[in-house]
């Protein structure tokens, strides 16, 4: 069966390495930080300008002068700090930051990102996307595997404009584990119960499938 | 010490005039000059180039703004919680230079720094780069962008001294520190304003330097967007 956004935040979550510094986007991303392994140690960056950013405040405690990148209110852990815009994007594109997860409409095989603009329909902005994944080594997309028209996000080409070319690493789907390789996308691992039919069928992307492709593993 | 000090909004937003480029700081509501943008507004001030990370949304920040039409051009990273600013966009009634938050936070920091362009990865191969000098440092490519030139810059602390020294609270520090001294002429407004001598100079994040005029803003809203809490176990 198809994973649900849970499910696509919680194979996220085992890509989390301890020691690392991650940036979540908004959305499924932000899934991932409820689901860290035990035992391991990572620290959230927001790139609004908070590091060691914590759960949700109870009700009662949230501080208007305390939110993520999402505008939302959060508290702050033990060891957290603050600093500017400037400062954050540089620790961004400084290479500091270790993982970066977001959000996507489009993926292209060569690793091509859209995710911030439908031309004459939806504006929103890029926001910090762009800087993060011009500079980001480790790329994670979390995304649907195909729109509400049954179509699909996973492209030999993206269609909208583009938000960074030739970045994303992996890619974790209701259905499948992707890997961006040199001659495109690699299938790794399939939801449960998920067949490797069912994949290609929902994939407008030629697939690399090499021996036996694993279910994934929570 | 050189004494920033105003007794008002009104003083201290002398000169700002129709089709002036402004910088405010604030991401989304967090840290937005409240009580400058209410004075903006009560201006009537038009045709002005407004230089903030988002635009409010429809009935507060720079939404008050938009709303009256007072903006003829936006530079922004990010707009999506404001549905006016989408029709005004989309209909183009509204000029709008959307601009990688990183790019943005930079364009401040280096025209605080008299740096007047710099070389960053962030928009190459995208919409953000057409037009744009690129070149290849260490194998990947880069585009050119050039430092904002503006009039006025409108920031907002939590703490300040008469001397324009500025502590920031939390995350609602963003912007407001990059925007200090990035325009021909800073504001700050503060919730407290204390004499000089009171805050502790090892805690200051802004100096006063970068501040030409200084007041405490009469209250504070502090609209949250999105209240997100946690039950109790």
């Amino acid at each position: 069966m198809a994973l649900d956004k849970i499910g696509i935040a919680k194979r996220i979550a085992k890509e989390l390495k301890d020691g690392y510094f991650v940036n979540l986007g908004i959305g499924i991303p932000t899934l991932v930080a409820n689901y860290i392994p035990e035992g391991i140690n990572v620290e959230f960056q927001s790139e609004n300008g908070v590091l060691g950013m914590g759960p949700f405040p109870y009700e009662g405690e949230e501080d208007a002068d305390l939110i993520n990148a999402g505008k939302q209110t959060i508290t702050t852990l033990k060891g957290a700090s603050f600093f500017d815009s400037a400062m954050s994007f540089g620790m961004i594109r400084g290479k500091h930051v270790d993982l970066t997860i977001l959000g996507a409409m489009e993926v292209a095989e060569n690793g091509d990102i859209a995710n911030w603009k439908i031309p004459g329909k939806m504006v929103k902005g890029m926001g910090g996307a762009m800087d993060l994944v011009a500079s980001a080594e480790n790329i994670i997309v979390a995304m649907m595997h195909v729109n509400k028209a049954g179509e699909s996000k996973i492209l030999k080409k993206c269609t909208l404009p583009l938000t960074g070319v030739k970045c994303v690493k992996k890619v974790v789907t209701e259905l499948a584990v992707l890997e961006v390789t040199d001659q495109g996308f690699k299938l790794l691992e399939r939801a449960p119960g998920v067949s490797v039919e069912d994949i290609v069928k929902a994939t407008e992307a030629e697939l690399i499938i090499e021996g036996d492709i694993p279910e994934m593993q929570f | 010490m050189i004494n920033k000090k105003v007794n008002s909004v009104e003083q201290a937003l002398e000169g700002i005039q129709d089709s002036m480029t402004i910088m405010l700081g604030g991401f989304g509501l967090c840290g937005i000059p409240e009580n400058s943008i209410a004075e903006l507004v009560r201006k009537n001030v038009k045709d002005l180039t407004c230089i903030s990370n988002n635009a409010g949304v429809d009935d507060f920040g720079l939404g008050l703004l938009l709303h009256k039409k007072q903006i003829k051009k936006m530079i922004s990273s990010y707009v999506g919680e404001n549905a006016e600013f989408e029709r005004q966009m989309l209909s183009g009634e509204l000029e709008v230079e959307l601009t990688p938050q990183g790019t943005l936070a930079e364009k401040c920091r280096a025209a605080q720094a008299g740096i007047p362009a710099f070389y960053t990865p962030a928009g190459y191969g995208t919409e953000v780069a057409e037009g744009k000098e690129v070149k290849v440092f260490n194998g990947k490519p880069h585009i050119l962008e050039y430092a904002f030139e503006a009039d006025f810059s409108i920031v907002k602390a939590w703490k300040g001294d008469e001397a324009g020294n500025l502590i920031f609270k939390g995350t609602a520090r963003n912007f407001n520190p990059c925007m200090c001294g990035a325009a021909k002429i800073t504001i700050a407004e503060v919730e407290e304003l204390v004499p000089a001598g009171e805050l502790d100079p090892n805690q200051i994040h802004i100096p006063g330097i970068f501040v030409q005029r200084i007041f405490q803003g009469e209250k504070y809203e502090k609209r949250i967007e999105q209240k997100t809490v946690r039950k109790r176990e």
